[in-house]
């Protein structure tokens, strides 16, 4: 059996469907980044002045792009598998000889496919209002598969576990929205009082924004190294865990 | 002789504590065509999800072309193609594009799924409608549609579950059809239908199913061979009066026979009856038979019966266990 043709199927069938559907996938985060960007960088920016060094619009723009790729690998993930066990289609790779792992890498290929395009989009959308700063791009493209990596793995989670359409926005309205907008999107958490630097810093996205940030602009508020430890648990773990529900079947088989 | 399928006290219970499968054992053997046969919730469904891997059992073994699911379990789906009884692909993706997929599922490339894709769509008459989503198809074609995906592997073992629920006669037939050319073709082919005739038409061997075990496992003709009375239709030639057949049917004492109307007539034939016994009664009385045939209701009554034992047999077992309780 070639296990990489089976991979390449899930994955063709995951990027087919995004792009099938890029009005609702591709232009929404366009749109919704131009308006922080008018709002937040334009309008109110230019009142704030500079933060870490930097222009206020220069210092955001590494944390929208991040908060597009975290929201996009999520949802892809989550509304395909869900939408697949829905339909029942998923029946389809289960039948057949696939192993678990090309299962969930399949699936993690196609929402870090959509995160990255969208994070490109986002990135190009953002030209039109600030000049982009290039300090290290390994940096940035580490984190940026890393992350969209991670929550892409979260995504097929939560569709595994959920029963209905609502239980696939759950978590992202609940959990991963507030989690993004307190992770030093908008703000250098240095800026915070000494005891939610120290909350802050049990939110995984404050690492992920910053060892952006630092790719961009070569500022963080926290070590490089610490960011990509933390990046990396959370994904070992995360694949384990989509392993393990796989492979017994929760959700999937009866 | 190979067996394509060899099922050992197999048992599944869901959560709930619901036994659907108490313990069965089951053999088709390569090359055959197998009808599996139950009322609903008899553990038709439940026994193909278990081959299938879309159920998980609690207890037994199976093995697939001699693969046992539990240590081969890639190599024994390797040959199984499966038609399930509910439409499970995407309503949104083309037709080409649902077969190609599935058949890089089972690792075969793209340049040999294209050129089985346009094979089994022109076969299955839905070529015309490759680029089209799913959902624009009619539920025979979506039927269709999911025979091409399970062969799309070119599978040893085509395993479909009540393929020709809600088709039309004719589309029926042509399934029927298609299926003997694949099963001839040499592909082991197991079906589950609610359909009688489809069974006794297509297979040729059988096993019953009801309230999780296995009430009957033979060959259709053996099966058959426990008819005790069989139909024939006489088509006659309209001349005597509907009185007169009336007449002729009552005083009959060897053989039953009912009339229909004046130019049909029903006669019902013991095992040791024949039918000279027939012709010769009929052309005493001047009754001309211009054709005649088996009333196909054979299966369907011995498959109830069938049912009706085991339900007055565990009726009384349990009548039994309640008397002892007193």
């Amino acid at each position: 059996m070639n296990n990489s043709i089976a991979l390449k199927s899930i994955l063709t069938k995951e990027i087919q469907r995004f792009m099938r559907i890029w009005v609702q996938t591709l232009v929404p985060p366009a749109i919704t980044i131009s308006l922080y960007f008018v709002i937040f960088g334009s309008l109110i920016g230019s009142r704030i002045g500079e933060m870490g060094g930097f222009d206020y619009m220069s210092f955001i723009v590494p944390g929208l792009i991040m908060m597009s790729v975290i929201t996009n690998s999520y949802s892809n993930v989550a509304s395909s598998f869900f939408s697949a066990k829905w339909q029942r289609n998923v029946e389809e790779m289960l039948v057949a000889p696939v192993p678990n792992w090309v299962i969930v890498a399949g699936y993690v290929g196609g929402g870090m496919c959509r995160g990255i395009l969208v994070g490109l989009i986002v990135t190009l959308v953002s030209l039109l209002f600030v000049d982009i700063q290039l300090h290290n791009i390994w940096v940035i493209i580490a984190t940026v598969t890393l992350t969209s990596a991670t929550f892409a793995l979260g995504g097929l989670i939560n569709a595994i576990f959920a029963g209905s359409f609502d239980d696939i926005s759950i978590i992202p309205t609940f959990i991963l929205t507030p989690l993004t907008y307190l992770g030093g999107v908008f703000y250098s958490i240095s800026l915070l009082p000494e005891f939610w630097q120290g909350v802050s810093q049990a939110n995984p996205i404050v690492y992920m924004v910053n060892a952006f940030r630092y790719g961009f602009l070569g500022i963080s508020d926290v070590s490089l190294v610490t960011a990509f430890a933390v990046i990396s648990f959370f994904i070992v773990t995360l694949f384990t865990i989509a392993m393990v529900l796989i492979s017994k079947g929760i959700g999937l088989r009866s | 002789m190979t067996h394509a399928l060899e099922i050992s006290a197999l048992a599944k219970t869901y959560k709930g504590g619901f036994q659907a499968l108490k313990g069965i054992d089951l053999t088709v053997s390569e090359g055959d065509f197998f009808a599996l046969l139950g009322p609903n919730g008899a553990g038709k469904s439940t026994s193909i999800g278990v081959i299938t891997s879309l159920v998980n059992k609690t207890g037994g073994q199976v093995k697939v072309f001699g693969y046992d699911i539990d240590t081969d379990l890639e190599k024994a789906k390797s040959f199984i193609g499966l038609v399930p009884q509910e439409f499970n692909f995407s309503q949104f993706e083309p037709l080409v594009n649902i077969l190609v997929n599935q058949a890089g599922y089972y690792g075969v490339t793209k340049s040999v799924a294209i050129e089985r894709a346009e094979k089994y769509l022109k076969q299955l008459e839905l070529w015309d409608k490759r680029d089209e989503p799913a959902r624009a198809l009619s539920g025979g074609m979506k039927r269709r549609l999911m025979i091409a995906r399970a062969l799309m592997h070119e599978p040893k073992m085509l395993i479909l579950d009540e393929p020709t629920a809600g088709v039309d006669i004719e589309l029926r037939r042509s399934m029927w059809d298609f299926l003997r050319e694949l099963n001839q073709q040499g592909i082991t082919i197991i079906l589950t239908t609610h359909y009688l005739e489809e069974a006794e038409m297509l297979c040729r061997n059988i096993a019953i199913i009801d309230g999780g075990e296995i009430v009957e496992d033979t060959s259709m003709k053996l099966l058959l061979a426990q008819l005790d009375v069989e139909t024939f239709v006489f088509d006659i030639k309209v001349g005597a009066s509907l009185a007169a057949l009336e007449e002729f049917a009552e005083q009959s004492t060897t053989i039953v026979y009912r009339v229909v109307d004046d130019h049909t007539l029903e006669a019902d034939l013991k095992k040791t009856q024949n039918l000279n016994q027939v012709f010769e009664q009929l052309n005493s009385n001047n009754i001309e038979v211009l054709s005649m045939r088996n009333k196909s209701n054979r299966l369907e009554a011995l498959f109830v019966s069938l049912i009706n034992n085991k339900t007055s047999s565990s009726q009384a077992k349990q009548q039994t266990v309640a008397e002892g309780a007193k």
